[in-house]
């Protein structure tokens, strides 16, 4: 499968000149080198729906313009969540699911069942101890010299949130940080190189043993706030346990929406604000600006760079003839430039008028369940950083992820000028 | 123009005039009326307009077809009488109409 020999490689190739028809915007290192811009250009301009013959993940259509994603999105019973959303075909060595992958009606009730503990009114209650961490945080970083403020800052963040939502033993919590990265890497999958087949199967039997054993603990005590207990005791979900690769499933999707995307915005707005200096002064002079800005830094990292549909009956999208049983792969990362929609999207403005309305939540019955997490967390390391630090500069260039659904960073240098 | 009130959830009354044949949450954005987000434009692929009717507009203006009620279930704040007010036009039949917001829109 990963035999690509024949097969022109789009990191090497001009995306100008390239036959249209062999543009494929599945490889994965065109995300770790940053390349897959001119391509999504170029494709949303000379072919929005676009058809790939031949990948590493087989034959697949790519939408590429903000309103046929969105079309996409909404319309689940013709773009079908199931069996799997991603460009890849199911897994069969761990084969576990989750309600991202589900259909109605089994979407809706998994879903309903956790999605009280991300209710905006629960999320007020976690706002004081998650500012609280963040401060601790920023408060113990070094002064005057270069750091990974991927490791330091926004991993550490939200895997400590990520611990308290799930009430996870603390001093285990980079656990957690492990199980997102191998549930989303892996070869196969995304085209990523974080790790091997094996060692990903390994750590996800590690993590369905350490919440199983977490599940029992909570069922037989006094329900908490907690996502185990609520699983564990509501009506609809308690029985999952007796499904294991639906309960590693539900599992995973929370960790990785809990971890990845976050963790991603928050290393992407520090990087947008060096890019786009002009941003950091209005910024500074201007703090009330960050709930706007926390949309605008969704938009332009667009952590979830993809989402995929099997299609369930013959259709049509702007007049492609699109076959039941194809592959749609929504590009979310192309969606958010273009510039039908988003006016001069390539641009990061944190004070953008109507800054709420991108593509990075999705749309529709699978709309991000976390999202106003995602929001909260993000404005208070933003007000926090704020009341610290000047500038968190910049000093090198980021190393990013090799995937192409996640959108985001392994190391990012940076130094700190404090007030 | 039909007159329209929007209550925040802490009492907070906002009137406005609403455009006729425009949906209601545009009234709302375009008077900058706090807690109506419309993040997905109108479209009723998000669930971020929530307004909440009391009984006799609700049995007026009508229940959600299905696509907006796959929308409206997993809200948290979802009442009885709770509608997208992207999928409410405004009319003169309208007239007077008061729609409660709920404390987050999700």
């Amino acid at each position: 499968m990963l035999d690509a020999v024949s097969r022109p490689r789009m990191v090497d190739a001009d995306p100008w000149s390239i036959p249209l028809e062999q543009i494929d915007v599945s490889q994965a290192d065109l995300y770790e080198h940053d390349l897959h811009w001119p391509y999504f250009e170029r494709l949303r301009k000379e072919d929005p729906v676009h058809y790939c013959a031949d990948s590493d993940f087989g034959a697949y259509w790519s939408v590429t313009k903000f309103n046929d994603i969105a079309q996409v999105d909404r319309q689940h019973k013709i773009f079908s969540s199931e069996p799997t959303v991603t460009i890849s075909e199911p897994q069969e060595e761990i084969p576990f699911q989750s309600f991202i992958q589900m259909d109605p009606p089994k979407h809706d009730a998994q879903r309903a069942a956790v999605q009280p503990v991300v209710a905006p009114a629960n999320l007020s209650k976690l706002e004081p101890i998650i500012r609280q961490r963040a401060g601790a945080i920023l408060d113990a970083l070094p002064e005057g010299e270069t750091f990974d403020w991927v490791d330091t800052v926004s991993i550490e963040l939200t895997t400590q949130m990520l611990a308290t939502l799930f009430d996870f033993p603390f001093q285990e919590r980079r656990k957690l940080t492990y199980w997102s990265d191998i549930a989303t890497g892996g070869p196969e999958l995304a085209g990523s190189n974080l790790v091997t087949e094996e060692e990903r199967t390994a750590g996800l039997m590690e993590c369905m043993q350490a919440f199983t054993d977490l599940w029992h603990e909570r069922v037989n005590g006094t329900p908490g706030n907690d996502l185990i207990s609520m699983l564990a005791h509501s009506e609809r979900t308690r029985d999952m346990i007796n499904e294991p690769m639906e309960f590693l499933g539900n599992l995973i999707l929370l960790i990785v929406g809990g971890n990845d995307t976050t963790r991603n915005s928050i290393t992407g707005g520090v990087l947008a604000l060096n890019q786009f200096p002009a941003e950091y002064d209005k910024l500074r002079a201007n703090p009330d600006l960050i709930p706007n800005m926390v949309s605008e830094i969704i938009r332009w990292q667009t952590p979830v760079s993809s989402m995929s549909r099997r299609v369930k009956e013959d259709t049509e999208l702007r007049g492609r003839k699109i076959r039941k049983g194809d592959k749609v792969v929504m590009w979310y990362v192309s969606g958010n430039r273009d510039d039908e929609v988003i006016e001069d999207p390539m641009a990061f403005r944190i004070d953008r008028d109507h800054a709420r309305h991108h593509l990075s939540f999705g749309f529709g019955l699978h709309r991000c369940m976390g999202n106003r997490l995602a929001e909260m967390q993000l404005r208070i390391v933003w007000e926090e950083i704020t009341k610290r630090f000047h500038t968190v500069e910049v000093t090198g260039a980021p190393i990013r992820n090799r995937s192409n659904m996640i959108r985001g960073y392994r190391e990012l240098p940076v130094r700190l000028r404090r007030l | 123009m039909t007159k329209v009130t929007f209550v925040e959830s802490d009492g907070t009354r906002h009137e406005v005039e609403a455009r006729n044949g425009r949906p209601l949450m545009h009234a709302a954005v375009q008077n900058g009326v706090p807690g109506i987000d419309a993040d997905c434009g109108g479209q009723c692929m998000c669930a971020t307009c929530h307004v909440i009717l009391d009984d006799d507009w609700y049995g007026r203006v009508g229940p959600p077809n299905s696509e907006e009620e796959e929308m409206l279930a997993p809200t948290p704040e979802r009442t009885p009488t709770s509608r997208l007010s992207c999928q409410i036009t405004v009319s003169d039949d309208l007239e007077g109409i008061v729609v409660q917001l709920p404390e987050f829109q999700m």
